[in-house]
């Protein structure tokens, strides 16, 4: 029986998606050891500690909360060094981070500061007496690769969406704590936070995502995808390299390799032609539907549904007709 | 300023791979290999940030076998001073251990900028640059896409899911590039004859324990194979059909 931690990440004040998710990694994690607590850990500015509750009711037994005036953005140091100190006095089997930006930044901080390895943006994981297994996709994303961790605490960081986020509610009893360092005095500053586009959903948390490739010709013309994206009601817009390269959309926005990794129920490409970097972002997707006017183009080798032809009579009729199917 | 880039060979992406009869690493047969991508963007943005500030040293790290020495080649012909090649025999998978090697390296290296890629394309870990800097007790920041350094300071950006975040941080510093902030240069003939006199040093790796390691690599499962539901604005009906009663995504 041991105890595992689940980094709880938060951005404004209000926890995200992963937060939720990394709890349920860390529960899968203790009840593989015989059934351990669930420990999360959760900095921000002044007011965060109220969120803790959320993460009691995610399956969290303890929430440690780190309240500060200098935390309501990331500080990596500070983060950092707070996580160590946590982990360390905690004794955990296991911690989980997500694999997202901020947890691919201060994990391996974590690790380097604790002196063990870490396993990185892994989307599936066991782990026993010795050691931890995860499935982690190398080599933009053309090889699966199984990594086993020894050591203890055994780091990972865990793709988001790998894990469901449904565990059962646990007390959520919360531990207040300073930051292990003033944040003041950190060399790194984070001087301001852009937030990108409109509030709308997240590409991480949308259930659908509508993407436009250099198809759609010119930036004007994106207006089509985020017609039939509003069509769907519950869909986020995603691009290709090559079209936020050009600065058609923001590079927030990009999917792929390089960009965000994403699996949504259904993801819809629309004048892409399925380069390796951007499937490398989109291929565990549930289902893909590619509408491209080269029957050969590599996109409808990944997509399940295929329509070919000119993207500008078909996305029109596709739009009303989705519209009409959600009534 | 005396910029050091840690710089990692890698099988060319693009290759059709295949996995040897391990089970657990690539059959070698026909690998072409380069610079990873990002690693190739740090080596030019420490190229240009030396041609704008004036007299300086760009210094290239690879740990590797020695085809990495290859790879040292193509940077010293991009322009890169001088090459040192950390000589293992494997390069482990865990970054932990080969953070270790790379930061006894550079510790009294006297370094005002230590490069990265943002990630290895191979191992796709994510890490050997923040665990080298915190090793090194050094500021870090990762993943920048855009980068200038003034009077012994530097200011980043890095995009975060839907929104972008402007860092500070001072010199000595290690930064992770990733792309956005410089596009690569092709070695010109005159940098290749050059880069054959410039010189490479060969050290041991004093590489650390490796407790990450490859049980198992493989191909990811095709996925089932899809279909054309037809051509054109008349096949509109039939996907709205299937996404509604086959995928049910509607
Ligand atoms: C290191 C590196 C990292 C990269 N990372 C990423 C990444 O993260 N994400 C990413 O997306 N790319 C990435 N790329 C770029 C990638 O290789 C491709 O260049 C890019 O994805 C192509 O974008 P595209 O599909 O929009 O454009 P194109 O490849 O030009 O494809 C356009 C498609 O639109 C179709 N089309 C044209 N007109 C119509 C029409 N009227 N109706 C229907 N279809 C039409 C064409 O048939 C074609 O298939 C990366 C590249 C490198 C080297
Ligand atoms: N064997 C190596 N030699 C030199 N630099 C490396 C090596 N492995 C990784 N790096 C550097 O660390 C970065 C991140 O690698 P990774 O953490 O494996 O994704 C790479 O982009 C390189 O800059």
């Amino acid at each position: 029986m041991a105890n595992t931690f689940a980094f709880a990440e938060s951005r404004g004040g209000s926890l995200r998606k992963v937060a939720f998710e990394m709890v349920a990694a860390a529960r899968q994690a203790a009840d593989a050891t015989g059934g351990g607590e669930v420990h999360a850990l959760l900095i921000g500015g002044p007011g965060v500690a109220a969120k803790a509750a959320e993460l009691g009711q995610a399956g969290a037994d303890v929430v440690h909360v780190v309240e500060h005036a200098g935390l309501e953005r990331y500080n990596p140091e500070v983060f950092a060094a707070t996580a160590a100190e946590r982990i360390k006095a905690g004794g955990y089997r296991a911690a989980f981070f997500a694999a997202s930006a901020e947890g691919k930044d201060l994990a391996p901080r974590v690790a380097a500061l604790l002196g063990v390895s870490l396993a990185s943006d892994l989307t599936g994981f066991s782990i026993d007496g010795n050691a931890l297994t995860g499935r982690h996709p190398t080599h933009t994303g053309k090889i699966i690769t199984t990594v086993t961790l020894t050591g203890t605490p055994a780091i990972a960081t865990i793709r988001p969406g790998a894990v469901r986020a449904d565990g059962a509610a646990k007390a959520g009893t919360v531990h207040a704590h300073a930051p292990a360092l003033d944040p003041a005095a950190a060399k790194v500053q984070v001087t301001a936070v852009g937030a990108k586009g409109d509030a709308k959903l997240d590409l991480g948390d949308a259930p659908v995502i509508v993407s436009g490739g250099r198809g759609l010709r010119e930036a004007a013309n994106f207006t089509l995808v985020e017609e039939l994206a509003a069509a769907f009601g519950n869909a986020a817009v995603g691009a290709t390299r090559a079209v936020t390269d050009d600065g058609w959309r923001d590079p927030s926005t990009q999917i792929g390799q390089t960009g965000r990794i994403v699996s949504p129920e259904l993801y819809v490409a629309v004048g892409i032609s399925g380069a390796i970097q951007h499937i490398a972002g989109m291929r565990t997707s549930k289902v893909i539907v590619a509408i491209n006017r080269d029957k050969d183009a590599p996109i409808f080798k990944v997509a399940d549904y295929g329509i070919v032809g000119d993207l500008f009579e078909i996305v029109p009729k596709l739009t009303e007709a989705v519209r009409k199917a959600r009534g | 300023m005396k910029i050091a880039v840690c710089i990692k060979r890698v099988p060319d992406m693009d290759m059709r791979f295949a996995i040897a009869a391990d089970g657990a690493s690539l059959d070698p047969s026909g690998m072409k290999f380069d610079i990873a991508d990002f690693d190739g963007y740090a080596v030019e943005v420490a190229l240009q940030l030396n041609e704008k500030q004036g007299p300086g040293e760009s210094v290239v790290i690879s740990l590797g076998p020695d085809g990495v020495q290859e790879t040292l080649r193509k940077a010293l012909g991009m322009g890169a001073d001088r090459a040192v090649q950390l000589k293992a025999d494997v390069v482990p998978f865990d970054g932990m251990a080969i953070a270790q090697a790379l930061a006894a390296e550079l510790k009294d290296g006297g370094y005002d900028l230590i490069l990265f890629g943002r990630m290895a394309t191979d191992s796709a870990n994510q890490s050997v640059g923040p665990m080298t800097a915190t090793l090194l007790g050094l500021p870090c920041v990762t993943a920048v896409s855009k980068l200038e350094i003034a009077n012994g300071a530097g200011t980043a950006e890095r995009q975060l899911e839907g929104a972008s975040e402007t860092v500070t941080f001072p010199l000595p510093a290690v930064v992770t590039i990733d792309e956005g902030v410089a596009r690569p240069r092709l070695p010109s003939l005159k940098g290749i004859m050059a880069a054959k006199k410039k010189p490479l040093e060969v050290k041991p790796a004093q590489l650390g324990a490796a407790r990450l390691t490859v049980a198992r690599m493989e191909l990811p499962a095709d996925r089932p194979p899809g279909r054309i539901v037809g051509e054109g604005p008349d096949a509109v009906p039939e996907l709205v059909r299937l996404l509604h009663d086959e995928a049910k995504v509607l």
